[in-house]
């Protein structure tokens, strides 16, 4: 009843707000979250294929149980460096980090 | 309109909507409770896709793990002097025309695909995804070794994110 | 052999001896001064085989030893150099051989071989003593070799001269004995004295020589050769120089150029004006001044002259009047004669007179040629060669001899001059004798000596073709030279010793005495080879054998003047009469001259050389200084030269600069310097790119990695 291309166009647009969110936010964290909405966006999409196109083969939920893994350990890893770098620092506006420069 | 669409339509419109939100409240706390919001959609969305143990494994781990550890990374680096600060950096112009036509390009792309209007078949009464799942995360001829991967990378993230976020002791 | 190779031989020995000694035998005196008398005595073999070959061909004139080479091709024909002997030569070359011989062993006792090293003698000084058992003894000249070695070139020069059939290799045989002559009068180069006259030698005898060799070019111009036989024997080619005018008015060519080969002689044999040079020469060592300036060098002015009579005397005949060369040359000759004379009345220096001398007689010798009696001077030049060398190497030997004296006292004296000397008769008899015959010959002392027979000669000629002006002046410079050579005798070796040295003066070594006996033999026996034919008495009794010998060199063989007794009265009378007064005059004389007080202002007159020297001075040698310090140095060299080299400098600085400024700095520098601050201010641009912010990088990673979905999108909506 509801065609495949619902889920990929709600997946679409969460992935592009999840990249905007990525691009434009100033705090760290904000950018962490977005890229949780882009992961999520890209778990709806692989769940939406495998339930339309290949629903006896258990590997797209499989894959999306990596995602979650993989989510899960980014957002760790992430999340410490950002409060190591504000004990430095003292700032976690993005725009203020750029040592990596000239 | 069948009630599934209904659903499906009410809930997508409820994931969009506190997604744009959790993406432009310059309030950090606000937007990770609209954060928990979107996640709680997508875990619906799961449903609706007969994904239903993804749906739990999404409530606990995104919700109930990263979500709070969000909030907990939020109220330690909070910075008293500045409550209400400008939440978009310079660039946003530009990550705004990006994002949108990326996001129309995906749409557009997708529109085209042939089988984009397919609809879900019938998936089997008997089936037990549960165990289908499990049974193919930890067979050999499955996806067992992804599996342990993906827990050696957590072992990892986990040892990391302990090393990075440890205060800095003289000596260390 | 035959003689004509013997003769190419004659000059090569003394050149090889230069050579040698040159090279390799400086150290060592024996060796060198055996090399030097070596030479001399090969060349004098040569010379005396060559000369007996000689007097025994008859006409030798007609048929003379001659030997050719070609040399020089030009165009189509060669232009050859060779030997040639006729009687004149053969007589010059006799007496040439003996006189180089006779000087070359003198030198060797002249310059004290054998004698210790003195400790403060240097190279270029006259050696003053060494210190032998407590008192002084001379010592050997520390330049020994060099002299030797400089005698046997100048020999070269002489015998080539002497020999060669053209002008040109007779002009170089010139030219060497003229830097041999430099080189001798300066020896002693430490002396500016020395070198000053070396240099005024030089240089005024090189006035004579530009003008003989504008005289040799016109003379090959005109005739297209310098052979002595193809010239001088060939009676058309004379007269037709005789009669073909030249640029200047009233000389045909061959007036010309026998003026301007005459020119030369005045040079070389120190006539008046060209005088100036021989006395100042007697710097040298004693030996030179024997060899140069009374037997040979001077001599070969007179020999030139004599060899090219024929065209001097072209157009005259015997008895007619002399044209304008013959008689510019009478003039000339015996101006000088007399001239030179009266200054040897005054000289205080032994050979200063003897210098004075020289230039005298050969006056006589030009002036004997001037009126065309061309053997009499022949005759002349040949026995006062004799006589000469005889006195001047007496000079020598008595300057030894009261150098001696000095070493032995310490007194400060001049040894040359003669108001210091006296009595030397007792102390240097060898010396005083063969000084003796030599002076009385130049005298003329009748009868035993060579010179009368010459001078009596001349005389006659003067007389019999009735050039009384020369006559009278010739007889006039008799007198005064039987005077002053009396004067020199007396003061020198009669009386009483005026000094402690010249009481304590010794005789010379044999090699210094031995020559002098030789040259008294020849100076008393040469004269008797000429008496003439006609003469009272003796006429009759000795062939007059050089009248014929040499005049047959000529192409028409000038008669013998006839007999007069005038001239022969006069020639006995102002001979005799001079020697008598001048032994009057000074057998008394102590310091001072006793002809000053008479004489009074005309003494200072002559006794400064009627200042020629001066008038020279201001005339010629100031104004070339002042040309060549002011002009020459300060202008052309330093402003006109330098200035040049200066602009060029500067113009160079200016165009390197120019360059520099304008082109390599701006723009090559600046091209290399753009490049660089182009790159640093695309950098600069290029480097805000980098700005450390993650979501720039990561706005940049996503538009790239979407650019495919862009395109594609792009691509949809078209």
């Amino acid at each position: 009843m509801i065609p495949l291309s619902w889920y990929l166009y709600l997946s679409a647009g969460l992935f592009g707000l999840g990249l905007y969110a990525v691009l434009a936010r100033k705090n760290a964290i904000a950018i962490l979250m977005g890229v949780e909405l882009m992961l999520n966006a890209v778990n709806i999409n692989i769940v939406a294929f495998w339930r339309y196109l290949t629903p006896q083969n258990m590997s797209g939920q499989a894959f999306a149980v990596m995602v979650f893994a993989v989510a899960a350990a980014e957002v760790a890893v992430g999340l410490a460096l950002v409060i190591s770098v504000y004990r430095r620092r003292k700032t976690v506006d993005a725009s203020e980090i750029n040592l990596m420069k000239w | 309109m069948t009630a599934e669409q209904g659903v499906f339509l009410f809930i997508s419109f409820v994931i969009l909507f506190s997604a744009y939100a959790m993406v432009t409240r310059s309030n950090l706390v606000h937007a990770a409770l609209f954060l928990v919001v979107t996640l709680f959609g997508v875990a619906v969305v799961f449903v609706l896709l007969d994904a239903g143990f993804l749906a739990v494994v999404q409530v606990l781990v995104y919700i109930g793990a990263i979500a709070i550890l969000m909030i907990f990374a939020v109220m330690l680096t909070q910075d008293n002097a500045a409550k209400e600060q400008e939440s978009l950096n310079t660039n946003y112009g530009w990550a705004l025309l990006l994002s949108a036509l990326f996001a129309f390009a995906l749409i557009v792309m997708l529109g085209q695909w042939q089988d984009a209007g397919a609809i879900a078949p019938a998936l089997g009464a008997e089936r037990d995804t549960v165990v289908e799942l499990g049974a193919a995360l930890v067979s050999p001829a499955g996806y067992v070794i992804p599996f342990e991967v993906a827990s050696v990378l957590l072992l990892a993230a986990l040892i990391g994110a302990l090393v990075v976020a440890r205060p800095q002791k003289k000596g260390m | 052999m035959t003689t004509e190779i013997l003769i190419w031989l004659i000059p090569l020995p003394p050149l090889l001896a230069f050579f040698l000694i040159l090279l390799f035998t400086r150290r060592n005196h024996a060796l060198s001064h055996t090399l030097g008398v070596g030479a001399a005595f090969l060349s004098w073999l040569l010379g005396m085989i060559v000369f007996l070959a000689a007097i025994g061909v008859e006409h030798l004139g007609e048929q003379p030893f001659t030997s050719s080479v070609g040399w020089l091709p030009l165009g189509s024909d060669v232009f050859s150099v060779g030997v040639l002997i006729d009687p004149l030569s053969a007589v010059t070359l006799f007496f040439v051989a003996w006189t180089v011989l006779m000087i070359f062993i003198y030198s060797i006792g002249y310059h004290n071989f054998g004698q210790p090293k003195g400790e403060h003698d240097v190279p270029g000084l006259p050696p003053h003593g060494a210190n032998q058992h407590g008192h002084g003894v001379p010592s050997v000249e520390p330049m020994y070799a060099r002299f030797f070695a400089f005698i046997a070139l100048f020999a070269f020069g002489m015998f080539t001269l002497v020999v060669s059939d053209n002008l040109l290799t007779l002009f170089v045989g010139w030219e060497i004995m003229g830097l041999c002559s430099y080189l001798l009068i300066g020896f002693w180069y430490a002396k500016p004295s020395a070198r000053a006259a070396a240099i005024k030698a030089f240089i005024t005898t090189r006035v004579g020589d530009v003008f003989m060799l504008l005289g040799i070019v016109a003379l090959y111009a005109a005739t297209g050769t310098l052979n002595f036989r193809q010239i001088l024997y060939s009676p058309e080619l004379l007269q037709q120089l005789a009669s073909t005018p030249s640029v200047i008015a009233g000389l045909s060519a061959a007036g010309l150029i026998g003026l301007l080969l005459f020119i030369g002689a005045v040079g070389k044999s120190a006539q008046w004006p060209l005088h100036v040079w021989l006395p100042d020469a007697m710097e040298g060592p004693t030996p030179v001044s024997a060899m140069i300036h009374a037997a040979t060098m001077v001599s070969a002015g007179v020999y030139m002259v004599l060899r090219m009579f024929p065209l001097l005397s072209a157009g005259w005949e015997h008895g007619a009047p002399l044209n304008t060369t013959m008689t510019v040359m009478a003039f000339i000759g015996a101006f000088t004669a007399l001239f030179a004379a009266t200054i040897a009345l005054t000289q205080k220096d032994i050979k200063r007179v003897l210098a004075y001398s020289t230039i005298s007689q050969l006056g006589y010798m030009i002036a004997a040629l001037g009126i065309g009696a061309y053997v009499a001077a022949a005759f002349h030049l040949v026995t006062h060669a004799f006589f000469k060398a005889l006195l001047f190497l007496g000079s020598g030997s008595v300057i030894h001899g009261m150098e001696h004296g000095v070493l032995h006292t310490g007194e400060h004296i001049d040894p040359q001059d003669m108001f210091n000397m006296g009595g030397l008769r007792n102390r240097m008899p060898i010396t005083f004798w063969t000084f003796l015959i030599g002076g009385l010959s130049l005298s003329g002392f009748p009868l035993i000596t060579a010179g009368f027979w010459s001078k009596d000669e001349i005389l006659a000629d003067a007389f019999g073709n009735g050039h009384l002006l020369v006559f009278i002046t010739l007889a006039v410079a008799a007198l005064l030279t039987a005077f002053y050579t009396m004067r020199q005798i007396t003061l020198t070796f009669l009386g009483a010793p005026r000094t402690q040295a010249a009481e304590h003066a010794s005789e010379s070594v044999r090699t210094m005495t031995a020559p002098l006996l030789v040259l008294a033999v020849f100076a008393i026996g040469a004269g008797w080879v000429g008496i003439p034919e006609h003469f009272p008495g003796l006429g009759g009794l000795l062939p007059g054998w050089f009248h014929e010998f040499v005049g047959g060199t000529l192409v028409a063989n000038p008669e013998a003047v006839a007999f007069s007794i005038e001239p022969l009265l006069v020639s006995v009378g102002v001979a005799l009469g001079g020697l008598t007064l001048g032994w009057l005059v000074y057998r008394k004389a102590a310091e001072a001259d006793p002809l000053r007080k008479p004489l009074g202002a005309i003494y200072g007159l002559l006794e400064n050389k009627y200042y020629f020297d001066e008038l020279y001075d201001s005339l010629f040698v100031q104004p070339a200084k002042r040309l060549a310090e002011g002009f020459s140095y300060m202008f052309l060299d330093r402003q006109v030269i330098d200035g040049a080299l200066h602009r060029v400098a500067q113009a160079g600085l200016s165009l390197g600069s120019i360059f520099r400024n304008y082109f390599d700095a701006p723009v090559v520098n600046g091209f290399g310097d753009l490049t660089g601050s182009l790159t640093q201010s695309f950098g600069r641009l290029l480097r805000k790119v980098q700005t450390g912010q993650v979501q720039q990088y990561l706005l940049f990673v996503a538009l790239l990695a979407f650019g495919g979905l862009f395109y594609y999108l792009l691509s949809v909506l078209q």
